[in-house]
């Protein structure tokens, strides 16, 4: 069952009250997607879900729980392969003949869960993530953590013997736990660990709930191994799912943020992951210039097109600054204090933290804080913004909104002239390497999955949301190469290109997830970012030699990456991944990636190893 | 007009002889710098022609020897990796070397301009 991707309403600016509800639009359009999906999933009788319902009915469990996963929309299930959701998993293959979802083979339980993270950045839902509930789930943490600190909804099942009895010799012994969940509590928002058949089915479909409900992140669910063999109760059926409308901010506190936005003479915009779609960037871009206001990208999504003649601002300057779905802002509070500016804060992380990790951030004083998702309170903000703007403040908006764009066409212009130094430089100056790409992408229809170099940011015309989704959210190394794997897997249906701009290191963390790309045809061209070293860390070696004045003789020597140099073509040649390099000269570049694109116009994942300055 | 073309031609001469000493002594000394600049990792940060990175951009434009000294053996109070640099002190780049390092980033030539180079062009 492959599903079209739903498009989302557009914004009726004319109106107020229709503005204020698209928000909610979007998401039911999401609702209708998944309930379309429900329609469509097999189910046995129509009875209420009860544990104590019906008996066997010749199939097992774990067919019926395909039946779940299925109606919630899932496409995919990335896992490496385990024997306690083995029944799961022939389920798929068999019972469901591998289709929605599909199994997709991995070599790390890391690289599932980074995979589906990309995955879900560009498709907007989650797929399934099957591991172990012991090793599997260890294996998983880091890139967990990404996805809970990115707010991206990842969907994990963990596979357990949940009773001792059932635990036959020392292996199974070691791979069951109590609470599997504890190990992955401080980075997911929900967890469970369904005791029936009729609990996994309420707990699976409110864990994808919990999931797709901003602020989103990753939930845990644990299937018990032999729960999976057992037979499906006859009256047992697929709970119906309603995602809940993301939180808009009340009508009062957006009124008193639009009239300090509208009375503002210098207001500039922070946004981090403020855009969560589509409509998102759009209502971002309709936000702005109704204010003429500066937008500052923060960069964990595509906030606002890079080309814009709005992007930019100094929050150092401004009179007011609008923080939406922010990260850490405590030093843009602490300067406005001190000039008496305001900072006013619109976020779903108000709503929600874990204690543990700290990716809190430094506490900011705010003057305001609307507990509220930022995409689903902006129609309503524009709207009221609009209201209340008369025509003199709308000419100051316009005079401002031109100087912005002044300083906006000077930042360009730096840039385009900061990218000329070392331009034929051997090894390849990322600029260089960045501007090679761009000269073969412009005129496709591409998207830059991942990448640690900002000149793309900073020089491409980035203006669809697909085209960026961001970093690392917990900054793991490990997340980019298997992140891209799977941003590029759900790019593929639409036709994308899908291009990463890949660190080396990142990428011996987890080189399986080429293999991956292979074995499953999934087209991305991979762009080696080579500096042969865990970089940033040469640098804090040298800080740290040099301020209790010894030598730095030996600063590659646990950070560096050569003697002997990786062969990345060769590496990725090994898993079945057409590849060329190293590449040193940067005349070579040109080449290289029209070869490569060939072979990912085919549908086929393409490797290019370049040699690269440290930055 | 003869000693004029005569003193002319000494003095173009002379110049000439000055010149080529200088260079002669240029290239070894920016030689040696480019040694120096990768065994110390000042590349690590500025890049392997100075172009910048996480540091600032060392050439072309490079400054006075005396205004990197200041820099090299004063650093940065409060130094990371985001702003600033740490104190190099003279056991880590002598005094001689930091000479050399400077003359290796002011013989590199200027970039070509962003309007020279079609892939920059908007």
């Amino acid at each position: 069952m492959e599903k079209k991707p739903v498009e989302p309403e557009s914004v009726d600016r004319r109106s107020f009250l229709a503005g204020a509800a698209t928000g909610a639009a979007v998401m039911l359009a999401k609702q209708a997607s998944v309930a379309a999906a429900q329609e469509a999933a097999p189910t046995q009788a129509r009875a209420e879900p009860s544990a104590q319902a019906g008996k066997a009915a010749g199939r097992p469990a774990s067919d019926y729980m395909v039946d779940v996963f299925k109606s919630l929309g899932m496409e995919y299930m990335f896992s490496m392969c385990a024997s306690s959701f083995m029944g799961l998993h022939e389920s798929i293959l068999n019972y469901a003949g591998n289709k929605s979802p599909r199994a997709i083979a991995c070599t790390h339980e890391e690289i599932s869960v980074a995979m589906a993270n990309g995955y879900a950045k560009i498709d907007g839902k989650p797929v399934l993530v099957c591991a172990h509930s012991t090793v599997g789930a260890q294996h998983a943490t880091m890139a967990l953590f990404d996805a809970y600190a990115d707010r991206v909804p990842v969907y994990l099942v963990l596979g357990n013997t949940n009773d001792a009895a059932n635990r036959d010799g020392e292996v199974f012994w070691v791979h069951s736990a109590q609470d599997p969940c504890a190990l992955v509590r401080d980075i997911t928002k929900w967890d469970d660990n369904p005791a029936s058949i009729a609990h996994f089915a309420e707990s699976a479909v409110r864990a994808y709930k919990i999931a797709m409900t901003p602020p989103m992140g990753p939930v845990a669910l644990v299937v018990d191994d032999h729960m999976q063999d057992e037979q499906v109760p006859v009256d047992l059926r697929v709970p119906r799912v309603a995602v809940p409308t993301p939180p808009a901010g009340d009508s009062g506190a957006v009124a008193e943020v639009a009239k300090l936005l509208v009375a503002a003479e210098n207001p500039v915009i922070i946004a981090d992951r403020a855009a969560r779609t589509p409509e998102g960037l759009k209502l971002m871009v309709e936000l702005a210039e109704t204010l003429q206001a500066g937008v500052v990208d923060s960069g964990h999504r595509l906030n606002f097109p890079t080309r814009h003649p709005l992007r930019g601002g100094s929050p150092a300057q401004a009179d007011v600054v609008l923080a939406l779905e922010h990260g850490d802002i405590s030093n843009v509070a602490r300067q406005a204090r001190q000039r008496n500016a305001k900072v006013l804060s619109i976020s779903s992380t108000h709503l929600f933290q874990r204690s543990n990790y700290q990716d809190v951030m430094r506490y900011a004083e705010v003057d305001m804080a609307v507990a509220a998702d930022a995409e689903a309170t902006l129609p309503a903000l524009i709207e009221e913004i609009k209201r209340q703007t008369g025509d003199a403040r709308r000419e100051a908006f316009r005079q401002r909104g031109a100087k912005v764009a002044e300083t906006n066409r000077n930042t360009y212009e730096r840039a385009r002239t900061e990218a000329t130094y070392g331009w034929d430089a051997s090894p390849v100056s990322t600029a260089r390497l960045s501007m090679e790409l761009w000269a073969q992408l412009k005129n496709e229809d591409w998207s830059y999955v991942t990448g640690w170099v900002n000149w793309p940011l900073r020089l491409w015309n980035f203006d669809k949301h697909y085209q960026y989704i961001g970093r690392a959210g917990a900054e793991g190394v490990g997340y980019y190469a298997p992140a891209s794997v799977g941003a590029a897997l759900a790019n593929k249906k639409h036709g994308r290109i899908s291009v990463s701009i890949q660190p080396d290191g990142d990428m011996m963390v987890a080189p399986g997830a080429l293999w991956t790309a292979a074995r499953h045809q999934i087209p991305l061209l991979v762009v080696m970012q080579n500096n042969r070293a865990y970089h940033q860390e040469v640098m804090w070696f040298q800080r740290e030699a040099l301020l209790r004045n010894r030598s730095l003789d030996l600063a590659h020597t646990g950070f560096g990456l050569g003697d002997p140099n990786i062969d990345f073509a060769k590496l990725a040649q090994s898993m079945g991944v057409a590849a060329s390099g190293p590449i040193s000269d940067p005349k070579a570049l040109a080449g290289a990636i029209r070869r490569g694109l060939q072979v990912v116009k085919k549908g086929e994942p393409y490797l290019i190893d370049v040699v690269t300055q440290p930055r | 007009m003869k000693p004029l073309l005569l003193a002319t031609a000494l003095l173009c001469t002379l110049t000439g002889v000055v010149h080529a000493q200088s260079s002669k002594s240029a290239r070894p000394a920016a030689a040696n710098g480019k040694t120096v600049f990768m065994r110390v990792g000042c590349y690590t940060c500025h890049g392997t022609v100075g172009q910048g990175g996480a540091g600032a951009r060392l050439a072309p434009n490079t400054m006075p020897l005396a205004a990197m000294q200041v820099w090299v053996r004063g650093g940065s109070p409060g130094w990371s990796i985001a702003r600033g640099m740490p104190a190099f002190p003279t056991t880590v780049i002598s005094d001689s070397e930091l000479a050399d390092v400077q003359t290796y980033l002011a013989s590199l030539p200027p970039p070509p301009k962003p309007d020279d180079i079609a892939l920059l062009r908007p």
